[in-house]
């Protein structure tokens, strides 16, 4: 045998692969793709004031008679696309009125009105429509909205997955509030309204190609509610998110980033089902990454914390509120979080698609 | 989460770091080989509450770092091609061949599919008859007894439709090829645990005697590792060279016989080219001639395929522990998971996305 010393190579290496010519799945996964996308696509061209600011919602005003800009408005809008169309604890229909609800809530507006476009794909049953219409109902009944204009397309068959729905919502900001991701400040508590991970592990699970079964139910539901008890409590609530794809990790880095701060949160605090962290650790996820459909993150003045999270717990939707970390005084942008040995470790944003792991 | 808790609980963990800090009484460079290890050190920060007279250094056991060029370049023409459904190991889609990836191929309307055995392939070749379904079955020994299974599955069910494209490489010869280089520094070894609960660890005796060097049969959780490092640091400072079993509650001497047989039974040891470290002699299995059937290099004209490596990245370098990977220049600056030079910043296991995940800013 030869010395196989002798057959090290040293330097080798593949070029580069920036997938800036073609989209791939990675660019609608949320993370730090989507954000590279949007900032050299979008953001360039369709440059103002409002968009830059970067919330879930855009905040508008209207000047009254007397001269004021009152009301401020919050405007979201959403596309719904998701496989399998049902799933444990929701379908694309809920998720569709929950998702652009939430988006404007997290202004602290109160969600009045939402529009729904519909692209139907050839061959998709109406009875299956009308189930999803009538979920969408039942949101909007929960959500306290109305669907005041829709809009309704059909492409050929195999061009879409079922059906995609997009809908758009204004909703109004009381006065007093003002909450933004840009708002975050050293000392303020961040607080997380439950468990983290269950609406994308169940929808993984309910997608069957992983060969892996859960009695997971996906959280998706309107926030509004919660948020508006959380008002009752103080109007010092600097900043909300509601951590869909990308889950918490991702959600925190928009803040640090927006705010420029950085953030310090604790392991063990942050809440995990069991059954979500057992489904994480098989198949190698990190559920600090893991879709949320029906939670949010509040960035809170520190004195009124414990007050806002007795708030929270009182709530149908907040039982398992948390206070998971603080904004730390140390310059940003960056999150860390300690982990229950005193380590620390950076917490970055999702980068591509997540994948399962290999052994 | 039960039998997952136990080994995360941090009064056993500190109380195990002061046992090393207490053992220790020289420097010592030790590599973890597999890089479920490596990123376990980075997640939980053991580094940091390690003595700073124990440098860890990052070994070559990331499947996906490893895996050469040319093979990617294979997978890459034979997923192109329009009547086959190639399957893979997710992670495997990001790693970028000589133009482009898996994700690209998929995004040119290819049918490109995550699974997460070899045996959910064979599932999709029944399901589809009419198309070509080829799996890339790479890896270290862990992988093997599944992706072997696969194709004695594929000959019993009577599948014609069904291939792998094999770059299976195993631990052992790597680590003589690290041990043999003029340019070692690496002391001790933790020897990764899942290799070994199939392999067992017979075979890194006559290792540890030619080289005089401990090698420690090491988990993944924060007790497993320090465990072992616990293990090798006092074989070192007691100069009694062994192969030691911290993983006891999996692993044992001979291994899981049956999967040995297995892969016995589909695969022929083969010299094999590690991407970032070269050839390696009898490092690598490859299917027997008899199962030509289900070889996709024999199924596809893919043989003639010249990859173009970039010389930015060091990742050869990295792989072999010769040096950190916050040491590398393009670190963070042209090279992220976003945009990766070189494997050990694509794969969720290799050593520089570990760094680039849980280390950087500190």
């Amino acid at each position: 045998m030869t010395d196989p010393a002798q057959n090290i190579e040293g330097m080798l290496c593949p070029l580069p692969l920036p997938h800036s010519e073609r989209i791939v799945l990675g660019h609608g996964s949320g993370g730090r793709m989507s954000y590279e996308l949007i900032s050299k696509v979008f953001f360039p061209l369709f440059d103002n004031p409002i968009l830059m600011t970067g919330d879930d919602a855009g905040l508008i005003t209207v000047l009254n008679q007397a001269g004021e800009h009152n009301p401020r408005l919050a405007v979201s809008t959403d596309s719904h696309v998701v496989s399998p169309l049902f799933f444990p604890g929701g379908d694309i229909g809920r998720l569709a009125i929950c998702g652009t609800v939430n988006d404007i809530s997290m202004l602290g507006a109160t969600p009045l009105w939402l529009t729904a476009g519909f692209i139907l794909e050839e061959g998709l049953e109406v009875d299956t429509l009308r189930k999803i219409v009538e979920s969408m109902q039942s949101a909007a009944v929960e959500a306290n909205i109305k669907i005041i204009a829709g809009d309704t397309k059909v492409v050929q068959y195999g061009k879409a997955d079922g059906l995609y729905i997009n809908t758009t919502g204004i909703g109004i900001i009381p006065t007093g509030v003002n909450i933004s991701g840009t708002n975050a400040r050293p000392g303020d508590a961040i607080i997380v309204s439950g468990t983290i991970g269950d609406h994308g592990i169940a929808v993984l699970a309910a997608r069957g190609e992983l060969n892996f079964q859960a009695e997971i139910k996906s959280d998706v539901a309107p926030l509004n509610g919660l948020i508006a008890r959380m008002l009752d409590v103080t109007k010092e609530i600097h900043a909300l998110r509601d951590p869909t794809r990308g889950g918490l990790a991702t959600s925190l880095n928009e803040i640090a980033l927006q705010s420029n701060v950085g953030i310090m949160i604790y392991e063990e605090t942050i809440p995990i089902r069991p059954s979500v962290e057992a489904a994480c650790e098989m198949l190698g996820f990190d559920a600090l990454y893991v879709a949320n459909e029906g939670k949010l993150i509040a960035i809170v003045e520190n004195k009124f914390a414990d007050k806002v999270l007795a708030a929270m717990k009182d709530h149908p939707l907040g039982t398992d509120a948390a206070i998971i970390g603080t904004i730390a005084e140390r310059p940003g942008p960056h999150v860390m979080l300690k982990t229950t040995f005193g380590t620390t470790r950076m917490i970055d944003m999702m980068s591509g698609e997540m994948l399962p792991r290999i052994c | 989460m039960k039998y997952l808790n136990e080994y995360r609980d941090s009064n056993l963990v500190l109380g195990m770091i002061d046992e090393i800090t207490r053992t220790i009484r020289q420097k010592w460079v030790i590599m973890e080989i597999c890089g479920g290890q490596t990123h376990s050190i980075m997640k939980y920060g053991l580094d940091q509450l390690l003595p700073e007279s124990i440098e860890l250094v990052h070994g070559p056991g990331c499947p996906v770092c490893v895996t050469s060029l040319e093979m990617i370049d294979k997978a890459l023409a034979i997923a192109s091609q329009p009547e086959v459904i190639f399957t893979s190991y997710g992670d495997m889609l990001r790693v970028p061949g000589s133009q482009g990836d898996l994700f690209s191929v998929r995004a040119s309307g290819n049918d490109v599919r995550v699974v997460y055995s070899s045996l959910d392939a064979i599932k999709i070749a029944q399901d589809n008859p009419d198309k070509k379904i080829v799996f890339f079955a790479i890896g270290f020994e862990t992988t093997a007894p599944a992706n072997a299974m696969s194709v004695l599955q594929a000959q019993k069910l009577g599948l014609n439709n069904f291939s792998l494209l094999v770059s299976q490489v195993r631990v052992p010869p790597a680590m003589h090829a690290i041990l043999g280089s003029p340019n070692n520094r690496i002391q001790g070894f933790l020897a990764a645990g899942h290799v070994c609960t199939v392999m067992g660890y017979w075979e890194y005796v006559p290792i540890a005697q030619k080289y005089k060097i401990p090698i420690v049969v090491t988990g993944f959780e924060p007790v497993d590792i320090l465990q072992g490092l616990l293990f090798a640091i006092r074989e070192l400072e007691e100069n009694k060279i062994d192969v030691e079993n911290a993983y006891s509650r999996v692993v044992n001497y001979e291994g899981n016989q049956a999967a040995q047989k297995i892969i016995e039974r589909v695969f022929e040891e083969c010299d094999q080219k590690w991407r970032g470290i070269g050839n390696i002699p009898k490092s690598g299995w490859r299917l027997k001639t008899e199962f030509n059937g289900y070889n996709a290099e024999e199924q596809f004209q893919v043989s003639e395929i010249t990859p173009i490596e970039s010389q930015l990245c060091i990742s050869g370098e990295i792989l072999q522990g010769l040096i950190k990977p916050v040491d590398c220049p393009a670190f963070a600056n042209q090279c992220t998971p976003e945009h990766p030079l070189g494997a050990t910043m694509v794969s969720s296991e290799g050593a520089c996305a570990a760094y680039y995940r849980y280390g950087r800013n500190l």
